[in-house]
């Protein structure tokens, strides 16, 4: 977004640009190399469904992006065309099965973008019409109305099971059938490549330059010439195509879509997602939905209570970082190329010790206060990190209370120092 | 016949002004921060579980004004320490936040209450029939309920419009770089309205928790309908709140009662759709089932057509 302060005093060499793309490049093609050996590298057997998960999260959030990063739309309704396009797709996928047409697999997320793009062009055209909270409390409107009416039509949306679809009934291309996860994973990221690639590609074209004008300042683009209208409706149609090719690969790998799939709660879960990843950059949904789907899948096995540390985690990084986990990233970028990141490290392995304490004795806490709650009264144990717990007694609470205790205080002393450290590192000039 | 649309409308002014509680507070938030609070529903949620604990441990009475200062003191600190905070990050973010909020308080509420539905009993000396009409009775939780919401609304009225510190928020609305100017702590007064409004929410949580229920989910089935109310009545003003939360009402308990689809009243003119198809599941929705989805497609058309509600003054 916006030139670190370092980067403005070193003089452009005549290479320079160049050399930046072929590093461009080189991440893309390092990120492409690192997705097809991860599931020959991380061999456990709940790896690759949480990484198709993550691949489907990501071609989500990164659509999601467009409107609320790029277009300065704030949707509460965006898994409306995740789940209509993944509804389309499911029953395709039946058709296919019934062999009332030819469907491989591979073009299933296609349809499910058709599916999505059609909606999202019917409703785009009145919702674009303004953005800001007329927007917001339109999306919210048409999510609603959707939950509504998938209780009514239950031919298309299967009522309360859903729709179920089998992909192994479509017909084979290329000798790929589809049985096992893995196939399904590389389904995944063919598709999630093309389509971060093409959404990348939306960002440089006109239309996308356009959109952020229209985000930043409406008037101006009107003046300028375009329409600002035109342009949000045609970033919320691409939008809208994109979130139903993540329906679509939701489709071809669950091969089950319930109307839970498009109501408010999928809709809100993107937005955590968005913006903890940070929505002011490309990246930012795809580190969001990495991170979002990984403490998903793995929070969710050690405790009932992990919504509540992620409505923590998601108010904590409005309030204290409204750039996001990518934006903490690049403001490292002054330190990186002053090479002086070295420097951080120190006060930042304390820093993040002190955070690791303090969690390490509220979690205990709110986990022991749990039990308390909500256990039947004949349970007095949880088994907490490393130790079996009483929460009937009183010692196990006065020890989480110091530890969180601890970790605020030392939050407190290395929190301005690692401040301080970052500070100086990133200050523009040769080092000291 | 009658009797039908007597109690439908009699059930739909009851449900309409409960919907008026909330909104008054929401739409007073709107009016003076432009914040649309989505955290909204999830303070009356608070208020309802708060209002089934306290009535359990001490009594329905002391629930009514207690609770709805616990809730208020609440609000007031979330707006201080989050709200204000974020405010300089534009109304995306303030929108975003109190997402954040809502999403929160409806974690603490399983946390602390658990899944499970509650089962709150209306209180003993309001559980008796107040008159009979038709042969069906008029239960007096019912109209303690109206008489609450009504004193609520002549309250608001009374203190914004004739008393002093009506005057200052009234002043703060419009003109909050002048009402600083004059002395006057803007900020601390947005605090103060702020809760107020999530104090009301409360109390309409406290009263409307035995007869709608109190789960987990009472914010989400509330919450998007009170913003329709506002958005329909207009953002900011009272009058409007109370009226479209009146309409909205009695649309949809008159709808629920309407069994009749598309399908039925053509086939009764001797149109018939055809077994089968989407035609014929379309035809055959009936007026009942599309209750839910009347208040959402009103909120569509009103936006469209007028955005600044019936009663609004200015867009959004």
């Amino acid at each position: 977004m916006s030139t670190p302060a370092g980067a403005t005093t070193r003089p452009l060499a005549v290479g320079d640009t160049r050399t930046r793309r072929l590093h461009g490049w080189g991440a893309w093609l390092a990120a492409v190399m690192m997705v097809l050996l991860l599931p020959h590298v991380i061999r456990t057997p709940v790896a690759v469904p949480v990484m198709n998960q993550m691949g489907i999260a990501i071609v989500f959030a990164l659509s999601y992006n467009m409107l609320l990063g790029q277009g300065g739309m704030l949707s509460f309704g965006h898994a409306v065309y995740f789940g209509l396009g993944g509804f389309v797709a499911a029953h395709a996928l039946n058709q296919a099965g019934h062999g009332a047409w030819w469907l491989p697999l591979p073009l299933v997320p296609l349809v499910g973008g058709l599916g999505g793009l059609v909606f999202a062009a019917l409703f785009g055209s009145f919702s674009t019409v303004r953005a800001g909270t007329v927007f917001a409390m339109i999306s919210l409107g048409i999510a609603e109305l959707m939950a509504a009416s998938s209780l009514i039509f239950n031919k298309f949306f299967g009522g309360e099971e859903g729709i179920t679809a089998n992909r192994t009934k479509a017909p084979v291309v290329f000798g790929l059938s589809f049985t096992t996860d893995r196939e399904v994973y590389y389904l995944i990221v063919a598709w999630a490549l093309a389509a971060t690639a093409l959404m990348y590609a939306f960002s440089r074209t006109p239309v996308g330059r356009m959109a952020n004008a229209v985000r930043d300042n409406p008037e101006r683009a009107e003046f300028v010439g375009y329409s600002a209208r035109w342009i949000r409706y045609v970033t919320f149609s691409a939008a809208g195509f994109f979130a139903g090719v993540a329906g679509g690969l939701f489709a071809a790998n669950y091969e089950i879509l319930t109307a839970e799939n498009m109501g408010l709660n999928a809709s809100g879960g993107v937005l955590l997602m968005t913006y903890i990843g940070g929505i002011g950059y490309f990246m930012g949904p795809v580190v969001g939905a990495i991170v979002f789907t990984f403490l998903q899948s793995m929070l969710s096995d050690y405790t009932d209570v992990w919504l509540l540390y992620l409505g923590i985690v998601f108010l904590a990084t409005v309030l204290f970082v409204p750039m996001g986990l990518t934006g903490i990233l690049v403001m490292h970028g002054a330190a990186w190329r002053a090479r002086r990141l070295g420097r951080l490290a120190g006060p930042y392995v304390v820093t993040a010790l002190a955070v690791a304490v303090a969690a390490l004795g509220i979690v205990g806490l709110v986990e022991m206060l749990h039990v308390l709650v909500s256990a039947p009264p004949s349970r007095s144990t949880r088994r907490l990190f490393w130790a079996l717990v009483n929460v009937r007694t009183i010692a196990p609470w006065i020890l989480f209370s110091a530890i969180a205790a601890a970790g605020a205080l030392g939050l407190r002393w290395t929190l301005p120092r690692a401040a301080a450290a970052f500070a100086d590192a990133s200050r523009p000039g040769p080092a000291q | 016949m009658l009797e039908l649309v007597v109690f439908s409308l009699l059930n739909g002014l009851v449900f309409g002004l409960l919907l008026f509680m909330l909104s008054s507070g929401l739409t007073l938030i709107f009016g003076m921060m432009g914040v649309l609070n989505f955290a909204h529903a999830g303070f009356y949620m608070l208020g309802a579980y708060l209002g089934f604990s306290v009535t359990q441990q001490v009594g329905f009475g002391t629930a009514l004004v207690v609770v709805p200062v616990v809730v208020g003191l609440l609000g007031a600190l979330v707006e201080r320490q989050g709200l204000r905070r974020v405010h300089r990050f534009g109304h995306v973010a303030e929108l975003i936040f109190t997402f954040g909020v809502a999403v929160l308080i409806t974690e603490i509420v399983q946390f602390a209450w658990g899944r499970p539905a509650k089962r709150v009993e209306i209180p003993a000396f309001l559980d008796f029939p107040l008159f009979r009409l038709f042969n069906a009775s008029f239960p007096a939780y019912k109209a303690f309920m109206l008489a609450v919401s009504v004193a609520m609304f002549v309250f608001l009225f009374v203190i914004l419009t004739r008393t002093r510190a009506g005057l200052i928020i009234q002043a703060s609305l419009t003109h909050p770089g002048m009402v600083a100017m004059l002395g006057h702590n803007v900020p601390r007064v947005f605090m103060i309205v702020f809760g107020i409004g999530c104090a009301l929410a409360g109390l309409a949580g406290v009263i409307a928790g035995p007869v709608l229920g109190t789960f987990p989910g009472m914010a989400q089935v509330l919450g998007s309908i009170v913003f329709v109310v506002i958005v329909i009545g207009g953002l900011g003003s009272l009058g409007g709140a109370l009226l479209a939360s009146i309409l909205i009402g009695i649309v949809q308990t008159i709808a629920v009662a309407l069994d009749v689809s598309i399908g039925g009243a053509l086939a009764s003119m001797g149109i018939g759709l055809g077994a089968g198809g989407l035609l014929h599941e379309l035809g055959s929705v009936t007026v009942a089932q599309i209750a839910p989805i009347l208040p959402y497609v009103m909120l569509v058309v009103i936006l469209i057509v007028r955005p600044t509600g019936l009663f609004g003054t200015r867009e959004t």
